[in-house]
């Protein structure tokens, strides 16, 4: 199947692609399947149950990557997909999933997607996932991703969950349960204008001994827009956690930041930060004497806060 | 080349208004090394912002080649070639040192701003990619201010106790950039400080003192009076020993 120019954008900004990608992938436009490949060592095939698919790294895939993006671009289309990532022992892979939706009409477009990942004994997964939306429909772009993550001893996994504009009602929801020496660090990014709507809610069971977690949560709020963070860590062993949620509020926008920390282990060491505030006026001023206007301060600012 | 006529800065208390500068004239000649001293408090440091457009004069007018500078914007005044290294540089979350040198030169080129940090004593390799924020020192912010203030390459350039937090050593050298810059390219420069070895090196000293200028000399002539005011005038007020100062 042909990819038109609306595509090819929204490939460009949810997996960073040109065009099909080389390596193992699977684009999914509007419920059906347009590109897939698989490698020797990644199978990518189609669930027999209910709309989705499997993704199997073999054991030992070291350097390789998987491009998943998923584009709704029908007007008004809802898309419910289920994905299950089986990273095999040893492996050390890059997945890059996210979506994109064009929504040109009045009615709501909607992706929501539950993503299983499985990362088995010290296996390392970097993984990847960009929201976006765009068309100048009144119509809701509507995104709610789900993502349940069980990390084995020694595996270790980085999530990058990036939003900026575009998606006016997004609920994320993620949970990890990691085994003894696992690692999880999750870094989120989301800029909301207008009045969109994001809620993330995140939480991290540290249920094997020697288990470490990390959540850097950065956003904005513009306009109108509303946020929500309710990031837990619950440390059930001897383990370690650290939250840190950093907003700047701008115009009407409101933000709520509710990190939480459980601690049911004497030897748990856990840390959570929050911050909500404007971007600072000596900020301002001090990109000013460098030459720039204010409005373009400000960009600077924004542009380096959720890089 | 840049000149203060009437110029006042007054702000709202909690009670009354207060005058931060009351009605000062200066006149910066081109090409020259000025050092702007005096107690804290004084008003050093309101003068420079006055002049950078950080603070809107209340009263009077600024104007720099000619022309009247007084109500444009920053940006604009660092256009016309007017520049200012802060006494505290801000940090930033997210931004990286190169991001600002970019943004200070107008330069993308990486290679190309790599030489403002050595000029400071800090190796490329291991600041470009640093964030400016709360993981540097007082003393690497420092210079990384000064090596944004040259890379912005200003024609009238105020360094604001760029002495504070740096090493003796350090700050020989940094000092040394700031005099060639001066020397070499012409720039006219002005250096808020309080250290006598920056005063000796300066064609004239501006002594604030109060919000006003005390007097304009150079060394010989103005650090009689420095100590006068900040040792005997305090003494007075604290009602101190006479003979703990060598008071003129």
């Amino acid at each position: 199947m042909k990819l038109t120019a609306i595509d090819k954008k929204l490939l460009e900004e949810v997996a960073d692609l040109h065009t099909v990608p080389q390596g193992a992938h699977n684009i999914r436009r509007d419920g059906g399947g347009v590109s897939r490949r698989s490698t020797d060592n990644i199978e990518i095939k189609t669930k027999e149950d209910k709309p989705g698919i499997d993704i199997i790294v073999k054991p030992g895939t070291i350097n390789e990557s998987v491009h998943i993006p998923v584009l709704v671009t029908k007007d008004g289309f809802k898309d419910m997909v289920y994905n299950t990532f089986e990273i095999g022992e040893g492996s050390d892979v890059l997945i890059v999933a996210g979506c994109g939706i064009h929504n040109a009409s009045e009615e709501e477009s909607r992706h929501d997607g539950v993503h299983n990942i499985f990362v088995r004994k010290g296996a390392r997964l970097r993984y990847v996932e960009k929201h976006y939306g765009q068309g100048e429909g009144s119509g809701e772009r509507v995104l709610n991703p789900q993502t349940i993550i069980e990390i084995e001893e020694g595996g270790s996994a980085e999530l990058e969950l990036v939003q900026i504009r575009g998606v006016d009602s997004t609920e994320r929801v993620t949970e990890a349960n990691l085994q003894k020496n696992a690692k999880l660090i999750i870094t989120e990014r989301l800029l909301t204008h207008k009045k969109q709507q994001a809620r993330s809610d995140i939480i991290v069971n540290l249920r094997g001994a020697e288990a470490f977690t990390q959540i850097k949560s950065r956003s904005v709020a513009q306009e109108e827009s509303e946020q929500v963070f309710y990031p837990r860590v619950i440390a059930y062993e001897k383990s370690r956690g650290y939250v840190e949620c950093d907003s700047i509020i701008m115009g009407q926008a409101k933000v709520r930041s509710v990190p939480e920390i459980a601690a049911y282990h004497p030897e748990a060491e856990l840390t959570h930060e929050a911050a909500i505030g404007k971007i600072a006026g000596e900020q301002l001023l001090k990109l000013m004497t460098l030459g720039l206007s204010e409005d373009e301060a400000v960009d600077k600012i924004l542009e380096g806060f959720l890089r | 080349m840049l000149e203060l006529k009437g110029v006042s800065y007054r702000i709202s208390g909690k009670e009354k208004e207060i005058d931060i500068i009351k009605n000062i004239d200066l006149n910066f000649e081109a090409g020259k090394l000025y050092a702007i001293t005096g107690p804290n408090g004084s008003g050093k440091t309101s003068i420079a912002k006055l002049i950078m457009g950080l603070y809107k004069a209340t009263q009077g007018t600024i104007s720099f080649q000619g022309e009247d500078i007084t109500s444009l914007e920053i940006n604009e005044r660092t256009k016309k070639g007017i520049g200012y290294a802060f006494q505290y540089p801000p940090r930033f979350k997210g931004l990286k040192v190169l991001d600002l040198l970019q943004v200070a030169s107008g330069i993308d080129d990486w290679k190309a701003v790599r030489g403002y940090l050595r000029h400071v004593g800090l190796c490329p390799e291991d600041y470009l990619d640093r964030e400016a924020d709360a993981s540097l020192s007082g003393g690497e912010m420092k210079r990384i201010e000064i090596a944004t203030l040259m890379a912005n390459n200003p024609k009238f350039a105020i360094y604001d106790e760029p002495d504070a937090g740096v090493d003796l050593w350090s700050f020989d050298m940094l000092l040394n950039v700031i005099r060639k810059k001066h020397e070499k390219e012409g720039v006219t420069t002005v250096l808020i400080s309080h250290q006598e070895r920056i005063l000796s090196l300066v064609d004239e000293i501006i002594l604030v003192v109060g919000g006003e200028i005390k007097d304009i000399g150079d060394k010989d002539r103005i650090w009689p009076i420095i100590k006068d005011v900040v040792g005997c005038d305090w003494y007075k007020v604290c009602r101190g020993d006479r003979d703990e100062a060598d008071c003129h």
